[in-house]
């Protein structure tokens, strides 16, 4: 695993070199500071401000679906607030009012009901329920996660390993581990399967998350608006190195990723049955990208994790 | 002979081979466990002990002393699980952009057995005991309805228990975490006995609570005193049926879950594995079927503790009593109804997540009822705000922001990106310390003096409960912040050094939490110390009304001398208005009482030894294991005379000597309540 660091670390460093971002500059900086945890009161309200790469989750959203989410978050925090902020206010009062010894208020030790109010304590959160539960019904289909953002989405097959996730272009035939390169504004259609245990896919900033489990296709549909660097990760504890289980997603303008697909077709190895055999161990990897990979893999995963496919070649061969 | 048990099983060996830092730990945990075991041995033999443990506790079948013994266990392990959680907390903070001290598996061990301590050996034997204490006095029983079958319910919780503590010093445990997923959990992703002292151990506890269950249930249907409807049954009992009803329906699936998993790992079944027909996504339907019913298992004792603290402590009725009920039932229906929504990200189509959304949000509806029913409660009352009300009121605050964020999870859309997230860790555990933890703490305070006789110590208790709430908000609040910056759980280190102060921040919760569980340690200790000057030998110390106050503290062991008959709710209460709570019974009998038994620690030792056995697959061992415990059960089935008879004589001089001290009492008002003035005698209507 620090190996795995060490690549990270490198990694970003590129990225700061080819000019992607002050950004990343501020994290390193961040990162020499950190360890130091006794400086941490007085760095605290520093750090949080100098740290701008904290944005991440769907606040920061960067995809529709995201945007839809943050949204339907605010609609629920104003909902609930009908019901939580009475509490709020009344309990301190209350407190106050009936305090033992010197509270105002009158004592009625018997007083055990009233209809109005069991009808309004019954009712507000009924209609709460109801507005919430419509909106649950309405948001749930719409972002329903196999559900295409548009016309002409791009496919990528996920394929979940331990520790680390290879992603697979049917159409555009080349394949990368740990690290997604995709093109922005276009719909993004992913479609998982697992080659060892239950994983879960998930990148916070475009929103959305589904399981990949062995032996099944589970889909996720997303889409970057705009071009921008996402973290990406398992969510799923799968052993060891699952900490390490993470990837940058890439979504570029379409001529840059024409450019990029160009460059990877050109420059890169291709994705040969000895280079899955090494991935198809337990074992974290670097970021790299493969120029092309033997068609029907991705079937064959999900044949050879069920059990039906062939027991001797390996789902590479 | 030893299965696959060798030398480098044991930590001690492994970090001497093997000096890291993780090793060492685990090997320094290990030591204090082992240390822990022989201070109990030599303490136990230095002043004697062992006889009254065995005669007095460990073959005892009082209901009391089975609650008071189910509490101790649970408190040990909540020492450890907390422990163990302040320990992730600094490794995540060290392993900021760094290698931490723990290796990753290690980390995995920590938050597995941390998970599944505080759920099953921590959260339940404590409620278990809490109501194994106090519901046959609330109901006017003199014991449960299957008091042997209550010892051996504690018997393989607490075997359990032993086999989690065994695993601290012999091999190594899960790293599945406390819901042991497959198929990460199955033996080609698994190998080796951690998975499997996870299964046994749960297996045991899920067993444990279901016979639990099943003797609640009974005793509440069939042991009520005369006129005791059930609706005249104080709040408590109600939560305590519902919960008992969930134990028995829910632990089943667990139990199911966990035995088709060994039959995966031991004998090449494919119930959860990839191929062969298996499929894991029954085994989290299994196991959330289970899952989701427990989370309400867990928190409606609390609520039950709850519903008496606020109204003892207001000095008024409970608020909307029916309602109550009916909440709680709504509750305990509903809880079977949304299971799904511990994985809406499985794949399953769109209308299954909205069905099952909804069910969860519907939930809220008898949930945030019992909130306003509890505020009005205090409404028109006199509020004396000490430690289980301090407990009480804020738990209705921070109940209340976990409900919010319960409402937030229970909207698939939102789920989607925060799932398996620290926002998800900061959720479950806003609702369950408030909603398990602090109430059974505040069930201690309520009722520690009416079970030894004598008060908890105020200061000590306010200490705690400051250390406690500002621990927890310190310790999880970050953890929504981290969640929704896309920190995940289980993580044991993260390049990400934004996340630095946020993790620092919720270490430091974590160590006042660490302070809160030392506040409750010198609580116990300084009221011991003072126990004179804490007495409440009347044992009504709170103005309390309902039954269990209307017996000595600590009551005999029949509780009751004549069993009382009631005719309406707050039993106590107006039996002390009308004159009626202190009389000399004219009608005392001769009684029997339930005589000691073997039997439940016979199984306890027999139940650890088969589970040790089969965990490291020592077969002779399993066998001998269980000829042991089912030999003892057919053993007892021969056994005529179980029963121990006490006479009347006897009950009359105990419950004349309690009349006699009561009468040298001089009552005291709500405002000496805390003062050694307060010898368990409330002055009426004060």
């Amino acid at each position: 695993m620090v190996q795995a660091r060490g690549a990270d670390g490198m990694r970003r460093a590129q990225m700061a070199g080819t000019g992607r971002g002050g950004v990343t500059g501020t994290r390193s900086v961040c990162a020499a500071r950190v360890p130091r945890i006794r400086h941490l009161p007085v760095l605290l309200p520093l750090m949080l401000a100098a740290c701008g790469d904290a944005r991440d989750g769907i606040f920061f959203a960067a995809g529709p679906v995201a945007e839809a989410q943050r949204a339907h978050f605010f609609y629920i925090l104003g909902w609930m607030a009908v019901a939580i902020l009475p509490i709020f206010v009344a309990l301190p009062f209350v407190l106050w009012r009936y305090r033992y010894g010197r509270g105002r208020g009158r004592y009625a030790p018997e007083w055990e009901s009233q209809r109005l109010l069991e009808t309004v304590f019954w009712a507000v959160p009924v209609v709460i329920v109801v507005a919430l539960g419509v909106m649950l019904w309405r948001q749930t289909i719409r972002l329903d996660p196999y559900m295409p953002l548009g016309p002409d989405p791009m496919t990528v097959e996920v394929v979940a390993m331990d520790w680390k996730f290879l992603f697979l272009y049917p159409e555009e035939g080349v394949a990368s581990v740990n690290t997604l390169t995709v093109p922005a504004g276009r719909p993004l259609r992913f479609v998982l399967t697992s080659a060892t245990v239950m994983q879960s896919f998930v990148v916070p900033r475009l929103g959305g998350q589904i399981y990949a489990m062995g032996g099944m296709v589970t889909e996720l549909n997303l889409q970057a608006d705009a071009p921008g660097v996402f973290r990406g990760q398992n969510t799923q504890y799968n052993g060891e190195g699952f900490a390490q289980q993470k990837f940058e997603m890439t979504a570029m303008a379409p001529d840059a990723f024409d450019a990029w697909l160009a460059r990877t077709r050109a420059d890169a190895p291709p994705l040969t049955p000895e280079v899955w055999q090494s991935l198809d161990t337990r074992a974290t990897a670097d970021p790299a990208v493969y120029s092309a990979y033997p068609p029907g893999l991705f079937g064959r995963v999900v044949d050879t994790t069920l059990g039906t496919g062939s027991h001797h070649g390996g789902a590479g061969q | 002979m030893l299965g696959a048990l060798d030398w480098q099983a044991i930590v001690f060996v492994r970090a001497w081979r093997d000096p890291s830092a993780s090793e060492l730990i685990g090997a320094a945990a290990g030591g204090l466990a082992v240390t822990g075991a022989l201070a109990a041995v030599v303490l136990l033999s230095v002043f004697r002990l062992w006889r009254p443990l065995w005669s007095g506790w460990l073959t005892s079948l009082d209901h009391k002393k089975i609650g008071i013994m189910y509490i101790v266990l649970s408190l040990v392990m909540l020492l450890r699980a907390v422990i163990e959680a302040a320990l992730m907390r600094l490794h995540q903070l060290v392993a900021v952009g760094q290698g931490g001290p723990l290796s990753p598996e290690h980390f995995a061990q920590l938050f597995s057995t941390h998970g599944t301590i505080m759920i099953f050996f921590m959260a339940m034997p404590l409620l278990t005991g809490i109501i194994n204490y106090v519901m046959p006095l609330q109901i006017g029983a003199r014991d449960v309805s299957f008091p042997l079958l209550n010892a051996i319910s504690l018997a393989l919780t607490a075997a359990g228990a032993a086999l989690v503590m065994v695993s601290l010093v012999i091999g190594r445990f899960s790293t599945g975490g406390w819901s042991g997923y497959a198929t990460y959990t199955e033996l080609a992703y698994s190998m080796g006995e951690g998975v499997d002292y996870w299964i046994w151990a749960v297996t045991l506890s899920s067993l444990g609570s279901t016979l639990s269950g099943l003797n609640f249930a009974v005793t509440i249907y069939k042991k009520r005193c005369p006129g005791m409807t059930l609706f005249r049954m104080p709040l408590f009992c109600w939560t305590t049926l519902c919960t008992s009803i969930l134990m028995i329906f829910a632990m089943a699936p667990l139990t199911a879950a966990t035995v088709m998993l060994a039959l995966d790992r031991y004998a090449g079944f494919h119930f959860f594995t990839n191929d062969a027909g298996g499929n894991m996504m029954n085994y989290a339907n299994l196991f959330w079927l289970f899952g989701h019913p427990e989370v309400y298992i867990l928190i409606l004792p609390a609520f039950g503790v709850y519903s008496e603290v606020f109204a003892t402590f207001s000095g008024k009725t409970l608020y909307g009593y029916r309602a109550l009920v009916f909440a709680t039932m709504c509750i305990a229906v509903l809880s079977f109804t949304v299971w799904l929504h511990h994985f809406f990200t499985m794949g399953q189509s769109a209308n299954i997540n909205a069905v099952f959304g909804i069910a969860t949000m519907t939930i809220g509806i008898p949930t945030g009822v019992k909130v306003y029913e509890w505020l009005m409660t205090m409404v028109r009352g006199r509020i004396r705000l000490t430690t289980p009300m301090l407990f009480a009121v804020t738990f209705l605050v921070t109940f209340v922001l976990g409900g919010l964020t319960g409402i937030l999870l229970a909207n698939p859309t939102i789920d989607f990106s925060v799932h398996n997230s620290l926002f998800l860790v900061a959720h479950f555990h806003n609702m369950l310390i408030p909603g398990l933890l602090f109430g059974m703490i505040a069930a201690v305070q309520v009722w520690f003096p009416k079970a030894f006789g004598f008060r908890l110590h105020e200061g000590w208790g306010v200490a705690g409960f400051v250390c406690w709430v500002a621990g927890f908000y310190l310790a999880f609040m970050p953890l929504y912040a981290l969640g929704l910056m896309g920190a995940m759980r289980r993580t044991s280190q993260w390049a990400r050094p934004e996340y630095g102060p946020w993790l620092a921040v919720a270490l430091l919760g974590a160590v006042l939490v660490l302070g809160g569980v030392f506040c409750l340690a010198m609580q116990l200790f300084v009221s011991i110390r003072r126990r004179k000057e804490l007495a409440v030998p009347v044992g009504d110390p709170w103005d309390g009304r309902t039954l269990e106050w209307a017996c000595p503290a600590p009551p005999p062991e029949w509780n009751f001398t004549v069993i009382p008959k009631v005719a309406s709710g707050d039993a106590f209460t107006v039996m002390k208005r009308e004159g009626r709570a202190y009389e000399m019974p004219d009608d005392i009998e001769d009684i029997e009482m339930p005589a000691n038994s073997a039997v439940a620690p016979v199984i306890c030792v027999a139940s650890v030894a088969t589970g040790f056995a089969v965990t490291w697959h020592i077969w002779w061992l399993a066998v001998l294991g269980l000829a042991a415990g089912w030999g003892a059960v057919i053993a007892r089935s021969f056994v005529l005379d179980t029963k121990r008879r006490i006479p009347a004589a006897t009950l009359r001089a105990s419950h004349a000597a309690w009349l006699d001290r009561l009468r040298r009492t001089v009552p005291v008002s709500r405002a000496g309540e805390t003062d050694p003035r307060n010898d368990g005698l409330a002055e009426h209507g004060a």
